[in-house]
C-alpha cells in the first residue's frame, strides 16, 4: 500500500467507498491510476454553483471522466495545487480539486498491493 | 424533389433530374458543421466556404452565426453553418443550446440541416465519437469528418476507417482542414449523404448511465478500429512542463502579455506615422482645391482628419488581436486559463473567464459576448460586468494621445519605451480595478460557490497562417465599419456642434465659444470642474459616449476650431499648450472607468435580456471614474502639477 502515500491526507476527510479508492482531489503531481467511480453525489455538501451531483457527474463523463479509464496528474497550479491537469486516455483535461472530489481513483497497482 | 417545382418541363416525369431543369437543385442544401472544441471545425469551415461567409446572429440571441457557401464538385450549392463547439447535445450554455436545437431542426427561422457534417479530431476520437452517437439520434443523414488524419498519421495512429463507418453506420471522410486536403471527398459525400432520407430524430437528454453506455460503446469502436498511436506527441507535455509549470508558467504568461503591450505600442508606430502623413496629405491636397468655408472645413475637419484620426489606430487593433488570435488558435488560451483560474478564482471569477477578459483588452463587446462559454449565470453575469474596466482597444487612441502630449518619449535602458510603461499601468489599472470589483460584486452581493472549472488543454498545434489572417482581418473589419459608420457620423455631429450657429460678426472671441457645442461644454463644466475638466474636454465626452475613440477626434475637432491660427497644428501640442498635467492625469483615469461607449451598454442589454445591468454598469462606472479623475487631479494639483 505505499502507492497511497502520495495522497495528501489533509483532504482525507471522506471516506473511502472502495478499499483502495481515494478521491482525485487528493492526488500529487505524478499520480497515476485507474477511475473506480463518478459519483458527485456522494461528496458532503458538494455541489459547486448550485449544480447538483447528477450535473457534475454527466459533465465529468462528458469530458471523459468514466470508470476504468487511465489518468494521471499531470500538472498542479501554483496556489493550493489547484487546478490539476489530468492526462486522461487520449487528452488532458484541466480541473479543480473541488470537482476532482467527485472521482474516484484507485492508483496503479494497488489493487495487487491489496491482494 | 419535395420542392414544388412550378416549371413547366417538370411535367417530363418525376424523376427527370435533367441538367436543363434546374429549379428543384436550386435550392442550396443546409449543412451544419457541429463537434467537440478543438476539432478543427472552424478551420474546416474556412477550408469548405473560403472567404464566402457571412457573420451575424441566431435570431433573437447573441449567438455569433457563422454561414458560409461551398460548392460540391457537381457545382451544387451548399449553406453551410459553423455550429458552436459543444461536448454534448445536452446544451450547457447558450451557444450549446443553439448547436442542439439547429441539428434537432428547433430553431425558429431556421429550417433543419439537410446533413449534420460531425468534425472529429482523429487524434482524440473518444469524445468525439460519443458526440458523434448523440449526433445520429437526431435522425439527420450525417458525414463523420476526421479531421487532422495527418497528425493522426505521424503519430502511427492507425485508423480502420472502413470498418468505423460500417459499425458507426455514417460515412467518414479523411481531412486536414488546414491543408485543404479531403475537402471535395467531404463535399461529394455531404451530396451523396443528401439524397439518403431523415429520420425521426429520437434524441432526448441523456442521464448518467446513458452517457455512460455511449462512451462505451465509443470505447467499443475504438477498441475494434483504431490502434493506439505509436509515437504519441510528445511536444505537447514538453512545452507544458515548461508552459504549465506553477512558477514558470506564470513567468510566461506574464512576459508573453509584456511582449503584447509592448508590441501594441512600439511595432504599430511607424504604420501609424504612415497613415497619419498620408492622411495629412490628403487633406492637404483636397483643401487646396476646395474654397475657403464651411464645405472645405467640413471635408477637410469634418471627414478625413475625422475619419483618419481613428483609423490611425487600425495597426494597434491588428497587432493586438493577432496575438489573441495567434494564442487561441496554438491552444496557448486554454493554458492561460489553467495559470490564471486560483487568481480568477480569488477574484470570484472562473479561470474561462479569462479569455472572454484578454478579448475585452481588444474590445469589451467581442469579450461580453465571449462570456458565453461561461455556463453559470452569476459568474457570467460578474465577468460582463466588469469586462468593460479592461482596457480596450478604442481607449488606445485616447491614452496615446494623452500620453504622448504629456509622457516624454525617453527610453528606459535604451529600449523599454517610457510611454510604454505609462500605457501598461494605465492597463494594469483596468486590470486591478476589474478583479476589485468582480471580488466585490462576489464575495460581497454575491456570495456562493462559482461555476466548475472543466476545460480540455488541447495539444499545441503549429498556428494555420490563414485561418489566423482570417480571424484578425475579420475583427480589422469590424472595427473598420464601426469607424465608418457610427464615428464618422459622430465626426459630423460634433463638427456641426462646433460650427454651428456661427459667430455674430465682430465676434472676438474664437468661434467655437458661440457654437452649441461650446454652451454644451460650458453647462456641464460646473459639475466637472471639481476633476480638473475644461469645457472642451467636456464637449469631447458627449460624443465620446457613442465610441471612446471619438473623443480623439472631438478633441481634435475643438482645438482645430478653437485653437484659431493653429487649426494644422498637432492635436497633442495643442492640447500640451491647453491642459495642465494634472487635468490631463484626470482625464486619462476618468478613461479608465467611465462607461464611455454606449455599443457595450446596447450589448450587454442584449447579453441580459434586461435594462437592468446595463443601467447598474452605467452608474457604477461613472461613479468610479469621478471618485478616480477627483483623487488623480487633487493629488496631482497637490503635487504641484495644476
Amino acid at each position: 500500500m505505499r502507492r497511497l502515500s502520495e495522497f495528501d491526507l489533509q483532504s482525507g476527510g471522506e471516506p473511502a467507498v472502495e478499499a483502495g479508492a481515494a478521491p482525485l482531489s487528493s492526488g500529487r503531481k505524478g499520480f497515476s491510476g485507474v477511475i473506480v467511480a463518478v459519483q458527485a453525489m456522494r461528496q458532503a455538501g458538494g455541489t459547486a454553483g448550485g449544480l447538483d451531483g447528477a450535473e457534475i457527474e454527466r459533465r465529468l463523463i462528458e469530458m471523459g471522466f468514466v470508470e476504468d479509464a487511465p489518468v494521471e496528474i499531470v500538472h498542479e497550479g501554483l496556489i493550493g495545487r489547484d487546478p490539476i491537469a489530468i492526462r486522461l486516455a487520449d487528452r488532458t483535461v484541466a480541473l479543480r480539486r473541488r470537482e476532482a472530489r467527485a472521482v474516484l481513483v484507485r492508483p496503479k497497482g494497488a489493487l495487487l498491493a491489496a491482494e | 424533389m419535395g420542392e414544388a417545382n412550378l416549371a413547366p418541363t417538370s411535367a417530363a416525369g418525376v424523376g427527370a433530374r435533367a441538367p436543363e431543369t434546374p429549379t428543384a437543385e436550386a435550392r442550396p442544401l443546409r449543412v451544419a458543421l457541429a463537434g467537440v472544441p478543438n476539432c478543427g471545425k472552424t478551420a474546416l469551415f474556412n477550408a469548405l466556404t473560403g472567404a464566402r461567409q457571412k457573420v451575424a446572429n441566431y435570431a433573437g440571441v447573441t449567438v455569433e452565426r457563422k454561414e458560409g457557401v461551398a460548392t460540391t464538385p457537381n457545382g451544387r450549392k451548399l449553406a453551410t453553418l459553423d455550429l458552436p463547439g459543444t461536448y454534448s447535445l445536452r446544451a450547457r450554455s447558450p451557444d450549446e443550446a443553439i448547436t442542439r436545437d439547429a441539428v434537432l431542426g428547433r430553431l425558429a427561422g431556421e429550417a433543419a440541416p439537410d446533413v449534420i457534417v460531425c468534425v472529429a479530431d482523429a487524434t482524440s476520437l473518444r469524445v468525439a465519437l460519443r458526440l458523434a452517437l448523440e449526433l445520429k439520434a437526431a435522425g439527420r443523414p450525417m458525414v463523420l469528418a476526421l479531421n487532422m488524419i495527418d497528425i493522426a498519421t505521424r503519430q502511427g495512429l492507425e485508423i480502420d476507417v472502413e470498418g468505423l463507418s460500417h459499425d458507426l453506420g455514417v460515412p467518414i471522410v479523411a481531412t486536414v482542414a488546414t491543408r485543404r486536403r479531403g475537402i471535395d471527398v467531404l463535399l461529394t459525400a455531404v451530396e451523396a449523404a443528401a439524397a439518403t432520407s431523415p429520420a425521426e430524430p429520437t434524441w432526448r437528454e441523456p442521464s448518467g448511465a446513458e452517457l455512460r453506455a455511449l462512451h462505451r460503446e465509443a470505447e467499443r469502436l475504438i477498441k475494434s478500429h483504431v490502434k493506439p498511436p505509436k509515437r504519441p506527441d510528445t511536444w505537447t507535455g514538453r512545452l507544458d512542463s515548461v508552459l504549465l509549470h506553477p512558477v514558470g508558467g506564470l513567468v510566461v504568461l506574464f512576459a508573453l502579455l509584456f511582449v503584447m503591450f509592448q508590441a501594441v505600442f512600439l511595432a504599430a508606430n511607424p504604420l501609424n506615422d504612415v497613415i497619419t502623413a498620408g492622411f495629412n496629405w490628403l487633406a492637404a491636397g483636397i483643401g487646396a482645391l476646395l474654397p475657403d468655408g464651411l464645405v472645405k472645413s467640413f471635408v477637410c475637419d469634418a471627414l478625413i482628419s475625422g475619419v483618419g484620426s481613428v483609423l490611425v489606430f487600425l495597426p494597434q487593433i491588428l497587432v493586438l488581436f493577432l496575438f489573441i488570435i495567434l494564442l487561441e488558435d496554438v491552444g496557448y488560451m486554454a493554458r492561460a486559463a489553467f495559470l490564471m483560474d486560483k487568481i480568477m478564482g480569488g477574484a470570484g471569477l472562473h479561470g474561462r473567464a479569462f479569455i472572454p477578459l484578454l478579448s475585452s483588452h481588444a474590445c469589451a463587446i467581442p469579450g461580453i459576448m465571449a462570456t458565453r462559454v461561461i455556463d453559470q449565470k452569476r459568474d457570467r453575469l460578474t465577468t460582463i460586468l466588469v469586462a468593460p474596466l479592461t482596457t480596450c482597444s478604442a481607449r488606445i487612441p485616447v491614452y496615446t494621445l494623452i500620453i504622448s502630449a504629456f509622457v516624454p518619449d525617453h527610453k528606459l535602458f535604451g529600449w523599454i519605451s517610457e510611454q510604454g510603461l505609462v500605457m501598461l499601468g494605465l492597463y494594469a489599472a483596468g486590470i486591478v480595478s476589474a478583479l476589485t470589483v468582480a471580488f466585490v460584486i462576489r464575495k460581497v452581493f454575491w456570495r456562493g460557490a462559482s461555476e466548475p472549472f472543466l476545460m480540455e488543454l488541447p495539444a499545441y498545434k503549429l498556428p494555420d497562417p490563414l485561418n489566423v489572417a482570417r480571424l484578425v482581418w475579420q475583427r480589422g473589419e469590424i472595427f473598420l465599419r464601426r469607424a465608418g459608420t457610427i464615428i464618422l457620423s459622430m465626426m459630423v455631429i460634433v463638427w456641426a456642434l462646433a460650427k454651428i450657429p456661427l459667430p455674430p460678426a465682430g465676434a472676438k472671441g474664437p468661434a467655437i465659444e458661440y457654437s452649441f457645442a461650446g454652451m454644451l461644454g460650458h453647462a456641464l463644466q460646473p459639475l466637472l470642474a471639481p476633476i480638473g475638466f475644461n469645457w472642451q474636454m467636456s464637449v469631447a465626452l458627449i460624443p465620446g459616449m457613442a465610441a471612446r475613440e471619438v473623443a480623439v477626434g472631438a478633441l481634435g475637432t475643438v482645438y482645430a476650431v478653437g485653437g484659431g491660427d493653429d487649426s494644422t497644428g498637432v492635436l497633442g501640442h495643442a492640447l500640451a499648450t491647453h491642459w495642465s498635467l494634472a487635468s490631463a492625469l484626470a482625464f486619462l483615469a476618468w478613461y479608465v472607468f467611465a462607461p464611455q461607449c454606449a455599443s457595450t451598454l446596447g450589448v450587454v442589454k442584449r447579453e441580459t435580456n434586461s435594462w437592468k445591468w446595463p443601467a447598474i454598469m452605467f452608474g457604477y462606472m461613472v461613479t468610479l471614474a469621478y471618485i478616480a479623475a477627483f483623487i488623480t487631479y487633487r493629488t496631482a494639483v497637490g503635487l504641484g502639477a495644476g
